[in-house]
């Protein structure tokens, strides 16, 4: 299980996350939407200690993530895969060489086992015979689902965190990538958290949906719920409506800073 | 303007420029806390940690294989201008015969370790800000934690171990073109024989002056790194960050090798005379 207990962080004087507070259960898949800008990234970062809360706690695994020691914080990173937004391949190595890293750097495991698990994870995620391409000669889809194939190349792998998996992508790349999620949920039982402002690809891969807006969350449900949502914030943000509170807050507070 | 306007006008910009002060104070003193604390971990890391061999090396080949051509171009040219200035002023004095000893001390002592350093500094230092920014800006140094790695370690050991092998290397290949750029003007334009100017350069060194310069290099070489690497990981603002940082890091790095210079050659100086 993963909590998000009151977690405040600022940037400079720029609040981006405000007495946060959220639970994922184990096993299920958690999306949480917002518009760009808002602070998922940021919300992501925090369960894996990339980034540290000015205030708050992260608990995963019974574990308060912040005040792990740097090796105890890398045993529980060993369990946890993630997907960036961009897909941050290492420029430098062959796409065999990302997707075996962390077997390579933490498993004393040999060549050869490590090149088959590479081989898997990648035909996890419909690639075959690339490992020795370099990131710079691929597609943005196939990076995506490189950078997907390096998430999930570990021993060891009990939670998953995408980072706009579909973002950049064409529609039908878009579903191809959540059809993906969702079948390494299932062959792998992991729990996973994925950020996006995209509703179709939320709809289709969440088990509960959650709305993170100014800092704080505002509403936790599953698909149907938040379809069927009254919050005035929430139903402008599904229907993707230029008019609305959001829109309308923004403009209030633009006028009243200059 | 009455007198009391015009005396709050000036306590205003009084205090604007102290506030613009202390905030520039203030940067300074977190970027020097932040170059103390990269370089406190990285030498910690050094003694504690496995060093990664398959990266140093590749680094080494690099910062040092690489580096080999540019080095011997300029340390040939700067011994060459050396011995034909001092040829200019000491020939007027019939006291040529001075020149292989004042080349040889000036390269080994000082142009050889500085110009290595500088060189360094401008061709590897700037590469590396930039990799590691670009790095940073694309989330890869993200990425490594997020794959249980420490950036530091696996990126900013094996740079450092790799300078401090290959500059003070650089530094005494360095030191043999720049005395062979005074050879060749002392013996083809000043009529010193090559077997006299061969003497004269072995008797005017001590195995001090070599010492004290490989010294400076080993100190140069750790500012380069803990510089380039700095600017490198707190990189913001994607292509144009990555610009900013680069030219930071050259700047920097030629700064405080000059200010180093300037120390450890007041310390040869005074202290260990």
């Amino acid at each position: 299980m993963i909590e998000l207990k009151k977690i405040s962080k600022y940037f400079q004087n720029n609040k981006v996350l405000d007495n946060c507070s959220l639970t994922i259960n184990k096993g299920e898949t958690m999306v949480i939407i917002g518009r760009s800008g808002v602070g998922k990234s940021v919300l992501l970062k925090h369960i894996i200690g990339i980034l540290q809360p000015d205030s708050g706690d992260v608990i995963v695994d019974g574990q308060s993530v912040p005040r792990l020691k740097a090796k105890d914080l890398n045993k529980l990173r060993l369990e946890i895969g993630m997907l960036f937004q961009g897909a941050a391949l290492f420029d430098s190595m062959t796409v065999g060489e990302n997707v075996g890293f962390l077997l390579k750097e933490h498993t004393s495991a040999a060549n050869e086992s490590i090149d088959k698990k590479v081989e898997e994870s990648l035909a996890m995620v419909g690639l075959h015979g690339i490992q020795n391409l370099m990131p710079v000669s691929l597609s943005g889809g196939m990076k995506k689902r490189v950078g997907l194939a390096r998430a999930i190349c570990s021993q060891n792998l009990k939670i998953v965190l995408y980072d706009e998996p579909t973002t950049g992508l064409d529609p039908i790349m878009a579903d191809a990538i959540n059809n993906l999620i969702i079948s390494l949920h299932d062959k792998l039982n992991t729990t996973s958290i994925a950020v996006t402002h995209d509703m179709n690809s939320a709809y289709k891969i969440a088990d509960r949906i959650a709305m993170l807006y100014k800092g704080k969350i505002i509403a936790v449900g599953t698909p149907q719920e938040i379809k069927k949502t009254k919050d005035p914030f929430v139903k402008q943000f599904i229907t993707g409506d230029a008019h609305g509170p959001i829109t309308e807050h923004r403009a209030a507070e633009s006028y009243e800073l200059s | 303007m009455d007198l009391k306007t015009r005396l709050n006008f000036s306590k205003k910009n009084l205090e604007i420029s102290l506030l613009i002060s202390g905030r520039r104070f203030l940067a300074a003193l977190c970027y020097l806390g932040g170059l103390s604390i990269l370089a406190g971990k990285t030498i910690g890391a050094v003694f504690t940690n496995f060093v990664r061999r398959k990266l140093v090396i590749e680094q080494l080949n690099k910062v040092g294989v690489n580096s080999i051509l540019i080095v011997f171009l300029v340390t040939i040219f700067t011994g060459i201008v050396l011995a034909l200035q001092s040829a200019y002023a000491l020939k007027k004095f019939e006291a040529a015969i001075y020149i292989p000893g004042m080349v040889a001390l000036s390269v080994t002592r000082e142009l050889g370790p500085v110009l290595t350093a500088l060189i360094i500094a401008g061709r590897v230092g700037a590469s590396m800000t930039a990799e590691i920014g670009t790095m940073k800006v694309t989330e890869q140094i993200d990425a490594l934690e997020s794959l249980a790695t420490d950036p530091v370690n696996y990126l900013v050991v094996p740079r450092f171990v790799a300078l401090l092998i290959a500059v003070p290397i650089l530094t005494i290949y360095g030191d043999f073109i720049g005395v062979l750029g005074g050879y060749l003007v002392g013996v083809t334009k000043l009529n010193i024989s090559p077997h006299l100017y061969m003497n004269l350069t072995i008797d005017s060194l001590v195995y001090k002056d070599v010492l004290t310069g490989l010294i400076k290099s080993v100190f140069f070489a750790a500012a380069i790194v803990i510089i380039s690497c700095y600017e490198g990981m707190r990189t913001v603002g994607g292509a144009e960050g990555v610009g900013r940082s680069t030219t930071m890091s050259v700047v920097m790095s030629f700064v405080l090798i000059l200010m180093l210079d300037c120390f450890f050659t007041a310390l040869f100086y005074f202290v260990f005379p």
